[in-house]
C-alpha cells in the first residue's frame, strides 16, 4: 500500500520540477522492461510445447520416476493414489462424478476429432500472417534496395559535371570569340568607308580643278584666237595639205 | 550454479532444507516467486507455435483439485459408508 502512494505521488513530484530538469530526470519509479524479452530481436517462439502424457502429467514426472520404478511405475502409483481416495473416501462419488464423467467424455472425443482441423485452421491464419509480414519486409527492403541503386546512379551523374561545364566554356569562348571578330570586322569597314570617302573626295576635287583648267585654258585660247589669225592659218593648212598631197601622188 | 539460483526442480531433497533458507518469503519475495513461476509455465506449455489441449487442460485439472479441495468439509458429509 505504501509502495502505491510512493507510485502516485512520483508523478506529481516530478511534474513540480523545472521542465528542463524534469525532461531529464529518469521516471525510475515506473518499472522499465525487467523480462527477459526486452532483448531485440525477440527470439521466435519455440515449435513444441513441453511434452504431457494424456494431457494432464508432464513427461518430467515419468522421466523422474523412471530410474527407480521402469516404465510403469507412475501408473502403479496412479491406480494406487486412485484406490486409496476411493476406498478411503477422501473422494466422494456423487452426482458431480458422474456430470464430471459425461463432460470429460464429450471433450475427449471432441478433441480427437475435431483437434488436427482446428490446429491446421489456426496454423493456416498464422501462415498467412507471418507471409504478409514477410512480404511488407521483403518489400520494403526491395524498395529501399531500388532507392540505394538509384541514389548511386544519381552520384555517377553528378560526377559528370565537369564535362557539361567544360562544353558550356567552350561555348562561351566560342561566342566571344565570334563576337570579337564581328566587331573586328565592323572597324574595318568603318574605317575602310571614311578613308575611301576622303580618298574619292580628294580624287574629285583634283578632277574638278583640272576640268576646270581644261575649259578655262580652251576658252582663253579659243577666245585669242583673232579672226586674222584664223585665215592665216587655215590658208597655212591648205598649203600643207596641198604639198603632203603631192607627195602622197608621188609616193603613188 | 550457486544454491539459491537455481530453480525449485533441479534442488535435490538434501539441499532442500538450505534452499528453503535462502529464498525470501518478504511480500515483494513472494510475489516474485509466483510471477516467476506463473511466466516460466507460460512460456513453456502455452506460447508455443503447435501448443496442445495440454496447455489450458493442466490449469483446469488443477483449478478442479483445488475446489475439491476447498470443498472438502461439504463432500465429508456425503460419504456413502460411515467407516472405512
Amino acid at each position: 500500500m505504501l509502495s502505491r502512494l510512493v507510485l502516485r505521488a512520483a508523478p506529481a513530484a516530478l511534474r513540480a520540477l523545472p521542465p528542463p530538469v524534469a525532461v531529464g530526470v529518469l521516471h525510475t519509479t515506473r518499472p522499465l522492461h525487467t523480462t527477459q524479452q526486452s532483448l531485440a530481436p525477440v527470439p521466435p517462439l519455440p515449435e513444441k510445447g513441453g511434452e504431457v502424457r494424456h494431457g494432464l502429467i508432464p513427461e518430467e514426472f515419468f522421466q523422474f520416476l523412471y530410474p527407480k520404478t521402469g516404465v510403469t511405475g507412475p501408473y502403479m502409483l496412479g491406480t494406487g493414489l486412485l484406490l486409496y481416495l476411493l476406498s478411503k473416501e477422501i473422494y466422494v462419488i456423487n452426482h458431480e462424478t458422474a456430470a464430471a464423467a459425461c463432460i470429460l467424455t464429450v471433450i475427449i472425443y471432441g478433441i480427437k476429432k475435431f483437434g488436427p482441423d482446428v490446429a491446421a485452421f489456426a496454423d493456416k491464419l498464422n501462415e498467412e500472417k507471418m507471409a504478409s509480414a514477410l512480404a511488407m519486409k521483403n518489400e520494403s527492403i526491395q524498395t529501399l534496395q531500388t532507392a540505394i541503386e538509384e541514389e548511386k546512379k544519381e552520384q555517377w551523374r553528378a560526377e559528370g559535371r565537369s564535362y557539361l561545364f567544360d562544353a558550356k566554356r567552350n561555348n562561351i569562348a566560342m561566342l566571344l570569340e565570334a563576337n570579337y571578330r564581328e566587331r573586328l570586322l565592323m572597324v574595318y569597314n568603318e574605317v575602310k568607308k571614311r578613308l575611301d570617302y576622303q580618298v574619292a573626295m580628294q580624287t574629285l576635287k583634283r578632277q574638278k580643278e583640272q576640268d576646270h583648267m581644261i575649259q578655262w585654258v580652251e576658252k582663253n585660247v579659243v577666245q585669242s584666237i583673232t579672226p586674222q589669225q584664223q585665215k592665216e592659218s587655215i590658208a597655212k593648212c591648205i598649203l600643207d595639205l596641198k604639198a603632203l598631197s603631192k607627195s602622197a601622188h608621188a609616193a603613188v | 550454479g550457486p544454491l539459491w539460483e537455481r530453480p525449485l526442480l533441479e534442488v535435490r531433497l538434501g539441499e532442500l532444507h538450505t534452499w528453503i533458507s535462502t529464498c525470501s518469503f518478504s511480500p515483494q519475495g513472494l510475489l516474485g516467486a509466483v510471477q516467476r513461476a506463473w511466466s516460466s509455465y507460460c512460456a513453456k506449455y502455452i506460447h508455443v507455435k503447435q501448443g496442445g489441449p495440454a496447455g489450458i487442460s493442466m490449469l483446469l485439472a488443477g483449478y478442479s483439485l483445488l475446489s475439491y479441495g476447498w470443498n472438502y468439509q461439504h463432500f465429508k458429509r456425503h460419504r456413502w459408508r460411515k467407516y472405512h
